[in-house]
């Protein structure tokens, strides 16, 4: 069977699972709808969150991401592993307790205050929004490449498949698909990953080749080579980075705090039956995303290795098939300015010298063919990939339907609303949101991919000080906190938007304040909005009794 | 003697929570932020197999200490609820 025949009938078969496991699990309820009724084993919560928080850019960019910015790439990998320490110490067991629908619930609950509510839902609408267009996009990328279709004929297949489990299941169908779509990505990760720490290092296992000496029998260190052929073509070493040392650490802090500010991470653990489930769910989720988070470095390094081999200095005839064809859809590029009619691939990627252009997104779509494994892994990286996208794309699409149902209707303007009614309501929303979140996959505003990057920062500035605040100190009240998540937000996104749309030629070390890059400014704006919230509490009455109450109950499980 | 109210054990099983958090919050910063960010240059001098040590850390060995913290406090709160007698037995919160 050809390529294309193994990836129609993988991710048909993948795509017929989802929708068997959608019509298994459909929600009755309100209840079901946002929260499948708490109901969801620890276990399956772990996985389903691992499914929902790894998206089409963990899957497809990541690693090579990381195997072009070497040690600076582990600003990935530290920032969105560790923001689950947070969130399984800090937030999740208390909002479990706390056992509602929705972050803004919390948020509008705990300072007893609809204004309050109101600005927590505008930023969880906001962070999901710029999240899911990635996510459709990312379907309809996979889609042209494999399947040979259209972009947008791509989306709409996925947004078909979305609406049908998301509107039909609610939380509950999410659940159950994103366990399902867990294990094709985990599965569709770690066949190549094997494959080719075998063929460099002769080890099994990735994360142990990756410390390894390699298999060409030159006992050199995987690792030490791959800094040495850096370093030789005018790259940096691979283990060294060009960030900052503060930079890093506050990018890293950044990704962190706003992985554990992020509503459709945190809705997740209300899922689960008790306050003891929250807490060991969150350490499953975070071991399956270990298994994904570890394996990456190590194949940026093997992907890496094999391109700084096989590449510089061959003739263009002679490079090996895999470059053809992955430039025919131009995702490598060479120009032979010398007219030699041989590859020069130097560092740094400013070097008007250099010949040859490589789209990062390859490193990890053709390790199967870099490897040379069979024709059905292949069927099988895009499977994994298209269920990396459309779990985390269900995730989003349910906080903005359970935002709109339940925080604006509600919970807000429309009080007396019926349980029917509002599931009705959850519904609709969640399918205009498919939509919505489909136009912009397939016309996606150029800014949608910087923005993507951006939401933890929000994140970080807005959401996580409310929350934690909320939990931790008794004496926060709707003044500080409402201040605060306008200040850090306000900062934040003023930053960024001042650097990458107002003045981009701006955007170096020698401008940014402190020498802090967008990427990390949400840090410093989570410092803000602490020093805010408190600054103001301590000019304004304490919280109301029932908001002490509230305070008591959700320390206690 | 007198019992200890509800109010002065709740406060107390609060008080250990804290505890907790602080000294596993202090590794969760120690791996990531102290050996794989600001400490990374002295320790890539020291080797772990073909890894220097630092960004061994950065890339690996603080995501493994991130696992190992979540399920230590897990089974240090298990305990706590126990003695504390708040560890809820049915579903629902």
């Amino acid at each position: 069977m050809t390529i294309q025949g193994w990836t129609f009938l993988l991710v048909g078969l993948s795509f017929a699972l989802y929708v068997g496991v959608a019509i298994w699990s459909r929600a009755r309820s309100t209840a079901d709808f946002f929260v499948a009724s708490g109901h969801v084993p620890p276990l399956l919560n772990g996985m389903a969150t691992a499914a929902d928080w790894m998206s089409a850019a963990s899957f497809i960019s990541m690693a090579g991401l990381i195997s072009f910015m070497g040690y600076d790439g582990s600003v990935y990998l530290m920032g969105w592993t560790g923001g689950y320490v947070l969130l399984a110490l800090l937030v999740a067991p208390y909002l479990r307790k706390f056992g509602q629908f929705t972050v803004p619930d919390f948020i509008g609950d705990r300072y007893a205050s609809r204004p309050a509510r109101i600005v927590a839902v505008g930023c969880a609408i906001f962070i999901s929004f710029t999240y899911v267009a990635g996510q459709m996009r990312g379907v309809g990328i996979v889609f042209s490449r494999f399947l040979d279709v259209e972009i947008e004929t791509g989306v709409v297949v996925g947004m078909a498949i979305v609406f049908f489990y998301a509107v039909l299941g609610g939380m509950k169908g999410i659940t159950y698909t994103q366990v399902a779509q867990y294990c094709v990505l985990i599965f569709s990760y770690l066949v190549p990953a094997i494959f080719i720490s075998m063929l460099m290092t002769g080890n099994p296992i990735p994360q142990i080749g990756f410390g390894s000496t390699l298999a060409d029998g030159s006992g050199v260190a995987l690792l030490d080579r791959l800094d040495q052929l850096s370093i030789d073509l005018g790259f940096v070493a691979f283990t060294q980075g060009t960030k900052s040392t503060l930079d890093v650490f506050f990018i890293t802090a950044a990704l962190m705090i706003g992985t554990a500010g992020l509503p459709h991470v945190i809705v997740r653990f209300y899922t689960v039956p008790k306050v003891s489930a929250a807490r060991s769910s969150a350490g499953w989720a975070l071991v399956f995303i270990a298994i994904l988070y570890t394996t990456a470095p190590a194949v940026a390094a093997f992907a890496r290795t094999n391109l700084l081999q096989t590449v510089p200095g061959r003739a263009y005839a002679e490079l090996p098939s895999w470059v053809h064809n992955w430039e025919s859809i131009g995702l490598v590029q060479f120009d032979d300015h010398d007219g030699d009619g041989h590859v020069r691939y130097v560092g740094p990627a400013s070097d008007a010298r250099n010949e040859l252009v490589i789209d990062r997104d390859i490193m990890v779509l053709a390790n199967p063919e870099i490897a040379n494994l069979p024709a059905w892994v292949v069927g099988l990286v895009a499977a994994g990939a298209l269920a990396a996208a459309l779990s985390t794309a269900a995730g989003l699409l349910l906080v903005i339907s359970s935002s709109v149902a339940h925080d604006l209707l509600k919970k807000s303007f429309v009080p007396d609303i019926d349980e029917r009614a509002e599931l009705l309501a959850a519904r609709v929303a969640a399918g205009l949101a498919v939509v919505v979140a489909g136009y912009f996959g397939i016309r996606p505003p150029g800014f949608v991919a910087q923005v993507v990057a951006f939401a933890f920062g929000l994140a970080a500035a807005s959401i996580f000080p409310a929350v934690t605040l909320g939990i931790f100190s008794r004496r926060m009240n709707s003044h500080g906190a409402i201040a605060g998540m306008i200040a850090g937000i306000g900062f934040t996104a003023g930053y960024i938007v001042h650097f990458k749309f107002m003045a981009p030629e701006l955007n170096t070390a020698a401008h940014w304040l402190w020498g802090i890059s967008p990427e990390g400014i949400g840090a410093l704006g989570m410092v803000l909005n602490f020093a805010v919230a408190y600054g103001v509490a301590a000019f304004t009455p304490s919280p109301p009794a029932r908001a002490l109450e509230l305070v008591e109950r959700v320390r206690l499980p | 003697m007198t019992e200890p109210t509800d109010t002065q054990r709740n406060a107390a099983y609060w008080r250990r929570n804290l505890q907790y958090l602080t000294v596993l919050l202090g590794f969760w910063f120690v791996v990531s932020f102290g050996f794989g960010i600001l400490l990374r240059e002295p320790l890539d001098a020291i080797r772990l197999g073909g890894f220097k040590l630092g960004f061994w850390f950065a890339q690996q060995g603080s995501i493994l200490v991130f696992v190992a913290l979540i399920f230590v406090y897990v089974g240090l709160m298990n305990r706590l609820d126990r003695e504390y007698g708040v560890r809820e037995e049915s579903a629902g919160g």
